[in-house]
This record gives structure tokens, C-alpha cells and sequence, in this order.
């Protein structure tokens, strides 16, 4: 399952995407995170899964465009720590950065 | 003494329940309800060895566990069961950690794809769920299995609750926007404001102009439409598309996304050829809450959950 984790409004794209069939619930990603907006657990869209699963956390999922911002993604030459971190690659961020820093 | 007028409410939509002639429910071996809390709507589905039994579909108050309890009294009322009777009761929808008789929580997002799969069949790839505050767009595959999903619960531009106060501030009843949105001589341009205040006071210009009122229910129900088609193109709409929630019951809304996408929105009928026979009713309000109950059904049946049946 591809699990899209934000928001769209007037200023672009806000989306953390978390392909749930790649993620193998390592935690690594949690623990990079600056921010501490993700989390590992139960799949709650899923509800038959039995593996635990990478997910951003329920209070974050409206503010990823100013949490997510520092790392930010598709603007600095590094991969944002959260994708590069993940070896399923299972985590990517949407193009709304790259929109709002002009590249 | 102060003579006082009647309030009007346009916006407010009749509540409706129904219980099934056909089902004993006694004779039965697992009775289950699914509790869809939404931020407008409460709905209640009870189901019956899989098959549907009774709903009941009415307005949120302000506090989730009273709504839920209003929702379940009001679908149980003429089915002569009561609550103890129930084996497994599931809680869905943004309350759902709010509802007291409910055993397990299940997200909306699940729920909307397996009841949209139970209603509308399981050829179903893409169910666009209109809530009353917010808007998922979900891929599912032919077992009601989540493949991709978005969901916009921000803002409520463009969702049943934004309806509801277009529909207050112009004075039609929200169940006749849609037919009176085609009541025009040519498509007006589409309400340029996403936010629903500001649209609110563009609409107070458009009257002021003197623009006719259908022709502004027009204008409103494509910028709604627009709105919606901006979170599907992010996501892929595949068909068979349907949609699901309150805002499916608005046809000015429907017919121009149809249009914008251009792809149909499958009719809004039972899959199961038996129900559309005997004239069940279809409410596209019901999908999170059947989804609930369901996913009720299939526990019990795997043994994943015992029942919790008092009498």
C-alpha cells in the first residue's frame, strides 16, 4: 500500500509517502528523523497485517511542509536522512519543496 | 411583546433509518454494527450474517460517544434488537476512539474500501469518499485490500460541510443544489476561492450583482468539482470509480467532475443483484459504516475476535 502522509493546498504538494509493501518496520528512519515525526507500529490502514510498519505520526501529518522543511528534500544535493536511511526505499517526499526552492 | 419568526435551516438534511422485512435476526449467528462518526454525519450499520439489517443515518452532535449512542438507538429502533444483542460492534470515522459500545477502532480509509467493495461490487478500483470535512481518494484492489490513498482533511473546502453553508447562505435546500445547478442557461465560471469563508463572501458579491441564484449553485458545485479532481490526478482514478459520502448524493457536483475527469462515476446501485431486486435501500452515506460492520463479520468468522454478546 502506498500510504501518502500530508497535505496539498495553495502553495504545492505536502506529501511523506510510505510504501508499506517495501517497509520492513526496521525503525531506522524514526531515529534519523530530526523532527521525530515518524513512528513504527501496527498498520492501522491495514488492519490484517501482522508486521509492524513505518507511519507518520497522527499530530504530524498536517504540519510535514514546516517539519519536514530543515531536511529539506529534493533541494540540498543529500537525500533528506529519512529516505537515505531507508535500504527497502520504501520512503520518498513529493515535489513541493523542489517547487518552493525554485529547482 | 417580541413577535418571533420560525428559523429556517437549509442546510439541514432529513435523518433516515430502515430495518430489513426480510431477516430474523435471531435466527442469526453473529450480529455485527459498524459506527461510522463523522464530523457532520453519524451512521450505524447493522449486518447480519453478512447481510444488511438495519441503518440508521443522522447528524453528528457535539460530543462523539452521544452521537454514537443517538445513531445506534435510532438504527435499532424498529428492529426490535438491542444493543446487548450485538456480537461485535466496530467504531470508525474521525470519533471512532470516542464510541463507548464499540469493541475494536478501525481508520475510515479501510472501512470506505471494503463497504464501497460490498455495495458497489468488487470490481471496484477507485472510491472517492466525500466526507463532511474532509476528502480521501482511495485505489483498492478486488478484495477491498488498500492500495494507495490520499486524504485531505486540512481544510473543508470542498467537502459536505462547505456545502452546507453555501447551501444556508443562499437559500436552497442542500438536497436541491444539485438538480438546480443545471437550471441555467450556460455554465458560469467556477467560484475562484478555495477556502470556504472566502468563497462565502465571493458568493455575497455574486448576489449583490445581481448573478441568478442557479447560475452561483452552478458556480460553486465546479469549483467543488475542480477542487476534488486536484487530489484525484495526484492519486489516479481508475475505474470502476465511485463515490462514496454525502457529497455523492449531489449530482451538480458529480456530473461536472465526471466531465472533468472524464470518466463516469459507476451508478449508485447494490452489486448484489438480490438487494437491488427487493429495493434495498442504497445510501452512499452508509459505505464507512457497512465497511465497519463487515470487517466485524470477518473477524468472527476467523476467530480473530470473540463475541461480546451480553444477552
Amino acid at each position: 500500500m502506498i500510504a501518502n502522509y500530508g497535505f496539498k493546498d495553495g502553495s504545492g504538494d505536502w506529501y511523506v509517502t510510505i510504501d508499506t509493501d517495501k517497509c520492513n518496520g526496521c525503525g531506522k528512519c524514526m531515529e534519523v528523523c530530526p523532527e521525530k515525526i515518524l513512528e513504527v507500529g501496527p498498520d492501522e490502514f491495514d488492519i490484517f497485517r501482522e508486521e509492524p510498519v513505518a507511519f507518520v505520526k497522527h499530530d504530524e501529518r498536517k504540519k510535514v511542509r514546516y517539519s519536514c522543511a530543515p531536511c529539506k528534500p529534493g533541494f540540498c544535493e543529500q537525500p533528506a536522512p529519512c529516505v537515505a536511511v531507508c535500504e527497502p526505499g520504501a520512503i520518498s517526499h513529493s515535489e513541493g519543496w523542489k517547487a518552493l526552492y525554485g529547482r | 411583546m417580541v413577535q418571533q419568526g420560525k428559523p429556517v435551516e437549509f442546510w439541514r438534511w432529513p435523518e433516515t433509518n430502515w430495518v430489513n422485512p426480510d431477516i430474523d435476526w435471531e435466527k442469526g449467528k453473529f450480529v455485527t454494527a459498524g459506527v461510522d462518526v463523522g464530523s457532520v454525519s453519524t451512521q450505524v450499520v447493522i449486518l447480519m450474517d453478512g447481510e444488511f439489517f438495519a441503518f440508521g443515518n443522522t447528524r453528528t452532535g457535539s460530543d462523539s460517544p452521544n452521537s454514537a449512542k443517538k445513531g445506534m438507538d435510532y438504527a435499532l429502533e424498529k428492529t426490535g434488537l438491542k444493543l446487548e444483542n450485538i456480537d461485535y460492534c466496530i467504531g470508525t470515522g474521525y470519533g471512532r476512539v470516542n464510541v463507548p459500545m464499540a469493541q475494536q477502532a478501525v481508520t475510515e480509509i479501510s472501512c470506505h474500501a471494503r463497504g464501497a467493495n460490498f455495495m458497489y461490487g468488487p470490481d471496484v478500483r477507485t472510491v472517492m469518499d466525500m466526507g463532511g470535512q474532509d476528502c480521501k481518494a482511495i485505489n483498492v484492489d478486488d478484495r477491498a485490500k488498500v492500495l494507495n490513498f490520499i486524504m485531505n482533511d486540512k481544510c473543508a473546502a470542498g467537502t459536505g460541510r462547505g456545502m452546507e453553508v453555501f447551501a444556508d447562505l443562499i437559500h436552497v435546500p442542500v438536497w436541491e443544489v444539485g438538480p438546480r445547478s443545471f437550471q441555467i442557461s450556460k455554465e458560469p465560471p467556477s467560484i475562484s476561492s478555495t477556502c470556504v469563508v472566502f468563497a462565502k463572501s465571493e458568493v455575497v458579491g455574486l448576489l449583490e450583482q445581481g448573478v441568478p441564484e442557479n447560475e452561483i449553485v452552478a458556480a460553486y458545485c465546479s469549483a467543488m468539482a475542480h477542487r476534488i479532481m486536484e487530489l484525484l490526478k495526484r492519486l489516479g482514478v481508475k475505474e470502476k470509480f465511485v463515490i462514496t459520502g454525502g457529497i455523492a448524493k449531489n449530482e451538480g457536483v458529480v456530473k461536472r467532475l465526471e466531465k472533468e475527469l472524464g470518466i463516469k462515476t459507476a451508478e449508485q446501485a447494490w452489486a448484489n443483484l438480490q438487494y437491488r431486486k427487493k429495493n434495498y435501500p442504497f445510501d452512499t452515506q452508509l459505505a464507512g459504516a457497512m465497511g465497519a460492520a463487515l470487517f466485524g463479520q470477518a473477524f468472527l468468522k476467523m476467530g480473530k475476535a470473540k463475541s461480546a454478546r451480553k444477552a
